[in-house]
């Protein structure tokens, strides 16, 4: 008879060997440098462009993401209209995305369409054009959807905690307005199109199947055109707000409230900051998490609870974020920081520490699976200025990470005083 | 072609095996033959929250979750109309800690209170987050209750109201669990890094001696066809006017569903799809505008929904989508543009097959529907649509008697 109550043996997650599959490098005749990763069974590709392009390098609002959405609006050639159906018509998507410090082109296809793709990604990065129509339409349509989103409890709050902890004028911290809307022109986008994309040398990342002719495609395509270095970034220093607690009404008959908890925090080249992240799993970062045990599964105030560290390149901030009962809010608030109390006061067990070094380890091997997730490691260790060895040290640090290391690493930063406090209802 | 193993233990379940020695994970995915659509119309949200309770504890285990975490795993779960789904994901050395817990919670369940009182907050949370406490929220409430005058698609699977969560008893977590979640009405999917013998041997060790349970018949009120057009107007705390129309069209097994498929992609499948460029960017009736559908097993509704340009009245921007669907229903697309979605198809396929753990739910959604291999039939179907099939079900689905329009008025007055 079979006994049920007793678990199946299991090998504990820090026995395997886990390894970053290397990626490929090449460089193209004019100096861009690509990284490849050759991997997958699905006849699929998705090649990012990353250029030094956003919101860090422009001197008015909103430059750097206009900008950016509006690449593949028109070109010397072709219409908006054309750009898309050329790509839609091989079934593959172009994307773009503004970050803070860099701004993307992306694109999704089947490996047999990249020749026929490539020339028109080449063509935006040398010719586009941003017609005053399409800017207009920008402008309109953005306005509109940015006042359905403050109807959002969240999306305030997502922008205010930004606010406090690096200030407005900060691109970790500035935000979209109707009037930063309204204030966009073409010449401000066209300038900034030539000064960061047309004439600045990117990097490639690609990742799939690769075709045995990319590195000529690629070559062919992006290794002609005239470019200068990247950019060297600007300085930006945060300023704090001094105020640590806010409570903000959005909405009268709001029936949550949105809760963000921030302090900042050092970047990963801090000697603190990998261990902060298994830390940072034990107090909120997985459904096994003591915030979401106690909180959610012990209380019932919310759906989901979930700390994090923000995915910065500069000094960034270490949150807390959910969305609570109205009448629960600060009672919320109150466990958030009982919790950092217990991280404090008391060394984490041993089976609980194992259970959180063996999830890590063991979601970061199910992360490991197909070429996109592993080039998104690569591509986050280059953007970063990290060295090659940067995910075994971090694995290694799962591995030997002991309860005293947490534990201080508590009593240096799970400070409440030190966090910022807000409540959008 | 996606490769399967099938076998079906002596107490009926199901059991396919899905190899692929690329991934050092293995994969465990357990659909049951239950969704919203099999509640009772005053008890509504079942579905959803029992899946909730099945991480309460089950009979010989009290904690789903950290036997699962210690062994490297991670799970999730999830309700539709027409099935619950439940899957997790942990190196391939630790699959039998998914057996394990998977089989016992098969077997029966704790039925904790204190799991009950807890998961009824949490969904009255995630019932106000995604749809009370947000601009629009309410909008699928309102149509299908619009669309569906007697087919249970008439409600969402969060359910109707709070009410009927908030009065959910220990006796209803019995009954919907007796009744629905058992070997004679799930199936279970294993794939990553294993093989069929070794599946076979432990499916047979873990869930071999579970109780067959009886099979589950669905008898649901078919929806009749809609004779005349249906309209609602509402006023609501959003800042701008929003048009939603829905049309009836054909359950997942049908011919039609490939064709109206295409259809939401020549509509609204990218920048240069037809209602974009004529609505947004050439006629700037909208500020956003898409045509989509959910997929549903039973028939289904194609949706078109949008948000006015401020200025813009209801009966223009009602027009302009009108303007839009009509000539798919008169001439025939353009062959190119007819490519251009099945290629579309054949890309987004591709990229689905990618991770493990989507495959081993499209094998079990496929198997549900009748038969996994119909997984690798997908794109021929797609790829069999005629030009002619396009203009007929487009035909068949944009006649006015077979719309329901729902009309959201922003409560400020809008224009500039």
């Amino acid at each position: 008879m079979l006994n049920r109550t007793i678990a199946p043996p299991i090998k504990d997650a820090i026995e395997f060997n886990l390894e970053l599959k290397p990626y490929q490098k090449w460089v193209l005749d004019n100096g861009t440098e690509v990284y490849a990763i050759d991997a997958g069974a699905e006849d699929v590709l998705q090649v990012e462009w990353v250029f030094y392009a956003g919101n860090w390098f422009e001197e008015q609002s909103l430059v750097a993401a206009a900008t950016n959405y509006l690449l593949k609006n028109g070109t010397q050639s072709r219409n908006a209209f054309a750009i898309n159906e050329h790509f839609e018509y091989y079934g593959a998507h172009l994307n773009r995305t503004a970050y803070n410090e860099t701004a993307t082109l992306s694109l999704h296809c089947l490996s047999k369409h990249a020749a026929e793709l490539f020339p028109v990604v080449a063509e935006i990065i040398e010719t586009s054009v941003f017609p005053e129509e399409e800017l207009q339409l920008y402008k309109q349509n953005n306005k509109q959807r940015l006042a359905v989103s403050l109807k959002k409890s969240e999306f305030v709050a997502n922008r205010l905690i930004d606010v406090y902890v690096y200030g407005i004028d900060h691109p970790y911290g500035k935000y979209s307005t109707e009037a930063s809307y309204d204030a966009l022109q073409r010449e401000a986008l066209v300038a900034f199109y030539q000064q960061f994309y047309q004439q600045r040398r990117c990097l490639i990342f690609v990742a799939g199947k690769l075709p045995s002719n990319l590195q000529q495609l690629l070559n062919a395509q992006f290794g002609a055109r005239k470019v200068a270095a990247a950019p060297a970034l600007p300085t930006h220093v945060a300023t704090p707000a001094a105020a640590k607690n806010y409570r903000v009404e959005n909405d009268k008959e709001g029936v949550q409230g949105s809760i963000r908890l921030a302090r900042p925090f050092p970047n990963r080249h801090h000697s603190d900051f990998t261990k902060a992240t298994i830390l940072n799993n034990l107090f909120g970062g997985f459904f096994g998490s003591r915030l979401m045990n106690n909180i959610r599964e012990d209380k019932g105030y919310t759906y989901g609870i979930y700390s994090y560290i923000q995915n910065h390149i500069h000094d960034t901030a270490w949150l807390v974020s959910t969305e609570a009962g109205r009448d629960v809010c600060e009672a919320t608030i109150a466990e958030v920081y009982k919790e950092m109390e217990r991280l404090r006061n008391e060394p984490v067990d041993k089976e609980e520490l194992l259970l959180v070094k063996n999830y890590m380890l063991g979601s970061t091997l199910g992360d490991l699976d197909g070429p996109f997730h592993i080039i998104g490691r690569w591509k986050n260790i280059v953007l970063n200025g990290m060295k090659d060895d940067y995910f075994d040290k971090a694995v290694d640090a799962i591995k030997s990470v002991t309860a005293a290391e947490l534990q201080e690493l508590a009593n240096r930063y799970l400070l409440a005083d030190e966090f910022y406090e807000l409540v959008v209802i | 072609m996606i490769q399967f193993d099938r076998f079906t233990l002596a107490n009926g379940l199901r059991v396919l095996v899905h190899q692929d020695n690329s991934t050092p994970m293995a994969v465990l995915n357990v659909l049951y033959d239950v969704g919203a659509r099999d509640e009772d119309p005053a008890k509504t949200g079942f579905a959803h929250l029992f899946e909730h309770l099945m991480f309460g504890g089950s009979k010989n285990i009290p904690s789903y979750d950290d036997p699962l975490q210690l062994a490297g795993g991670e799970n999730n779960a999830y309700t539709t109309n027409d099935l619950t789904n439940y899957y997790c994901q942990l190196p391939a050395e630790n699959i039998e800690t998914a057996f394990w817990l998977e089989s016992d919670r098969m077997l029966s369940l704790a039925f904790s209170k204190k799991s009950l009182e807890v998961q009824r907050k949490v969904v009255m949370e995630e019932f106000k987050e995604h749809y009370l406490n947000k601009p629009y929220g309410d909008v699928w409430f309102k149509l299908r209750e619009l669309a569906y005058t007697v087919h249970p698609y008439r409600w969402p699977t969060i359910g109707q109201e709070l009410s009927h969560i908030e009065h959910a008893t220990m006796a209803d977590v019995k009954g919907f669990f007796h009744k629905h979640y058992c070997p004679a009405n799930a199936i279970l999917v294993v794939a990553g890094k294993v093989d069929t013998p070794m599946v076979q041997q432990l499916a047979e060790k873990w869930f071999g001696d579970i109780p067959s349970g009886k099979k589950y018949i669905r008898n649901l009120p078919q929806e009749p066809a809609q004779t005349a057009p249906r309209k609602l107007a509402v006023k609501a705390n959003v800042p701008l006017d929003a048009l939603y129309k829905v049309w009836h069209m054909e359950g997942r097994l049908h011919d039609g569903y490939y064709a109206a498929e295409l259809i939401t992609d020549i509509l609204s499948g990218g920048g240069s799809s037809r209602l974009f460029q004529s609505l947004v960017k050439e006629k700037k009736l909208f500020s956003n505008i898409e045509c989509y559908h959910f997929g549903s097993t039973d028939a289904g509704l194609l949706t078109i929904e949008g948000k006015l340009v401020k200025g813009v009245t209801m009966e223009e921007a009602e027009k302009g989508i009108l303007e839009v669907v009509t000539p798919i229903t008169r001439d025939l697309v353009e062959e190119k543009e007819l490519q251009k979605v099945k290629n579309k198809t054949e890309a987004s396929l591709a990229f689905e097959d990618m991770s493990v753990m989507s495959r081993a739910s499209s094998l079990a959604n496929y198997e549900l529907l009748g038969n996994a291999n119909l997984m690798n039939e997908e794109l021929d179907k797609y790829q069999s649509i005629t030009r002619d099939d396009i203009r007929h079900y487009a035909a068949q689905i944009f006649n006015d008697n077979n719309c329901s329009t729902l009309y959201y008025y922003a409560q400020e007055p809008s224009g500039n």
